[in-house]
């Protein structure tokens, strides 16, 4: 699997970081050389053998589905970079 | 007392007791030490008033006779943890200016238990990375040197400023974090000891996410006593942690006897890599040695999988966190990029992310993206996950055949200059963590001892790699094989 300019654009466009034009190619190639390395999972025969989903044999916890906590706007919108009116600001979302 | 700094948390927490010194000059002492040490470029957010404010506490509570585990003991906190009202931005440009409104479980576990934070730890950022180079605070340095030799060292990483502010006596122990190796690797390059527990262990609520299902927290400290005494004050349930086991924590230190007699311990045979220093080889073997003459059983065994054990946390931690780094969007925390007139919400986000994410966290937030993109889920992803199955499998297998504990070494080769990677290519630095990647994809504990020096006096470290749950067991493996290394070198003061 080799990956080309263009689908390191995408994956960029995909993780949501802006990379410019020219420095597509060194993209690539980093990202071929480290699934190069990762190809060597194709060596080993998984037939049959489960993906793991938890490393400890436990079963995730349910809780009580009620409110814990709450009122804590100020907390919340404290470290924003952009509050405002008690809302978190963004640019223009709407087309 | 003089130089309080350079005490361990079980000699200091004896002195305190006795009432030898106070947590007021202990804390002072450290304070004195830090400021001294900026070349080191390990504490980057100090925080003296609340240190001070803690030990006056600490040391009323200790004349009261209400003295918790760790109480008046100075300590550092990695930047990765969350600590109410003081910086904690993952060594990230992008968490610039963050300062939490809560405070990570096991922070406050230290907090409850009577420590003292004395400020925050370099690190690499995000945890990505094994030599402390990509935080945005520039470089933490090890106190070690090579000889009379001043090019500067890595302190390993990802918890390097934790690693060289323990091993230059800037605090009495502090806390790490290892998703691949890192606790274990820079414990290895900088002669002190450190523990990751078994996953589920120590609870992740409050410490900045990289790959959730491989990241625990643990101590790095001077001692193997010392690693038992703080292990305990961070472990325990967390309702807030949904991983977190449901277990009673054992009195670690208690179980420090130093008695391994019939013990059985395994040396697995696809950890002699090709290539390994013959330094390395060496102090394995004189390793297995003194476990063997402290009455432990020596067995070969075998892992079949190792090999594949990198390739597959390279699929399986940067596809984590390329989830767990969505997060990071300019909206709800830390900086924005500034943008231009007419930039819409994806022009944000893509160069609020493009100017606050390292190239390392880049690469990996992307790699992730890429393993799980549609059509290469199953190629990629899921078939790290089935390896990651038999990875473990290799374990339990080992286990099952009566093996106690295992013999490793912690690093293929001492600690590398800093600025002698750069024109590698990544995955020759990934390799740093060929040893210790294993036990995250497996959740077990593993702790790293110094065992020795190289060539060059630089410090060389063995791992011991336990069954699920039994840190105590393992760590009195490690207390009968730090005293039969008996490692004493210190660093030379140069700063």
């Amino acid at each position: 699997m080799s990956i080309d300019q263009s689908t390191a654009a995408k994956v960029a466009k995909l993780a949501r970081i802006k990379v410019e034009d020219d420095a597509l190619p060194a993209l690539a190639d980093e990202f071929n050389n480290i699934l190069g390395f990762i190809e060597q999972l194709n060596e080993v025969d998984v037939e049959g053998v489960e993906p793991m989903t938890s490393v400890t044999p436990q079963r995730l916890k349910r809780r009580a589905d009620e409110v814990t906590d709450g009122n804590q706007q100020d907390k919340v919108l404290a470290n924003a970079p952009d509050a405002r009116e008690g809302f978190f600001a963004v640019p223009k979302v709407v087309e | 007392m003089s130089d309080l700094n350079k005490l361990g948390l079980a000699e200091a927490r004896d002195a305190l007791r006795k009432g030898d010194t106070t947590s007021v000059e202990l804390t002072e002492a450290c304070l004195k030490a830090i400021d001294a040490a900026d070349a080191l470029n390990a504490f980057v957010h100090k925080t003296p008033e609340i240190a001070m404010e803690r030990a006056k506490a600490a040391d009323d509570r200790i004349k009261a006779g209400d003295a918790p585990s760790m109480c008046g003991l100075p300590i550092g906190i990695k930047d990765l943890f969350c600590t109410k009202g003081v910086p904690s931005q993952a060594a990230s440009k992008i968490l610039e200016g963050f300062k939490p409104e809560y405070e990570s479980t096991v922070s406050q576990k230290l907090a409850d238990a009577g420590s003292v934070m004395l400020g925050k730890l370099n690190m690499d950022e995000f945890a990505m990375g094994s030599s402390n180079e990509t935080s945005v605070y520039g470089n933490a340095v090890s106190p070690w040197r090579r000889g009379n030799d001043d090019a500067q060292l890595t302190p390993g990483g990802s918890s390097g400023g934790s690693a060289s502010a323990v091993a230059a006596d800037l605090c009495l122990a502090a806390t790490g974090t290892d998703t691949g190796g890192s606790i274990r690797q820079p414990a290895a390059f900088t002669g002190t000891v450190g523990i990751k527990p078994t996953y589920g262990r120590c609870s992740r609520w409050g410490i900045v996410a990289f790959a959730s299902s491989l990241d625990q927290a643990g101590p790095m400290t001077k001692s193997v006593r010392d690693a038992a005494i703080m292990l305990e004050a961070m472990c325990g349930h967390d309702p807030k942690d949904s991983t977190s086991a449901e277990l009673a924590v054992p009195d670690f230190e208690a179980m420090l006897t130093g008695d391994i007699r019939g013990k059985k311990i395994g040396i697995p045979k696809e950890y002699r890599m090709d290539g390994m220093p013959g330094e390395i080889e060496k102090l394995w073997s004189d390793g297995a040695e003194m476990l063997k003459a402290a009455g432990a059983e020596i067995v070969d065994i075998s892992l079949p999988h190792t090999k594949y054990a990198l390739p597959a946390y390279y699929v399986i931690a940067p596809a984590e966190a390329s989830s767990n780094l969505a997060r990071y969007d300019g909206v709800r925390y830390g900086r924005r990029a500034t943008l231009e007139a007419g930039d819409g919400i994806t022009e944000m986000y893509e160069k609020t992310r493009a100017e606050g994410f390292g190239h390392e966290v880049q690469r990996r937030v992307m790699v992730g993206t890429y393993v799980l993109s549609a059509g290469f889920y199953d190629a990629y992803y899921n078939r790290a996950r089935r390896v990651r199955t038999l990875i473990k499998k290799d374990f339990e297998d080992a286990f099952a055949a009566g093996v106690d504990a295992i013999l490793t070494p912690a690093t293929p080769s001492a600690a590398f200059g800093l600025g002698e990677m750069t024109e590698a290519d990544p995955v020759q630095m990934y390799l740093n963590d060929v040893f210790t990647v294993t036990v995250n994809l497996a959740g077990l504990p593993g702790v790293a001892v110094p065992a020795g020096l190289d060539s060059q006096g630089l410090p060389l470290g063995l791992q011991l790699i336990g069954k699920p749950w039994e840190e105590g067991d393992l760590l009195n493996t490690a207390y009968a094989l730090e005293n039969a290394a008996g490692f004493v070198a210190k660093p030379q003061q140069w700063w």
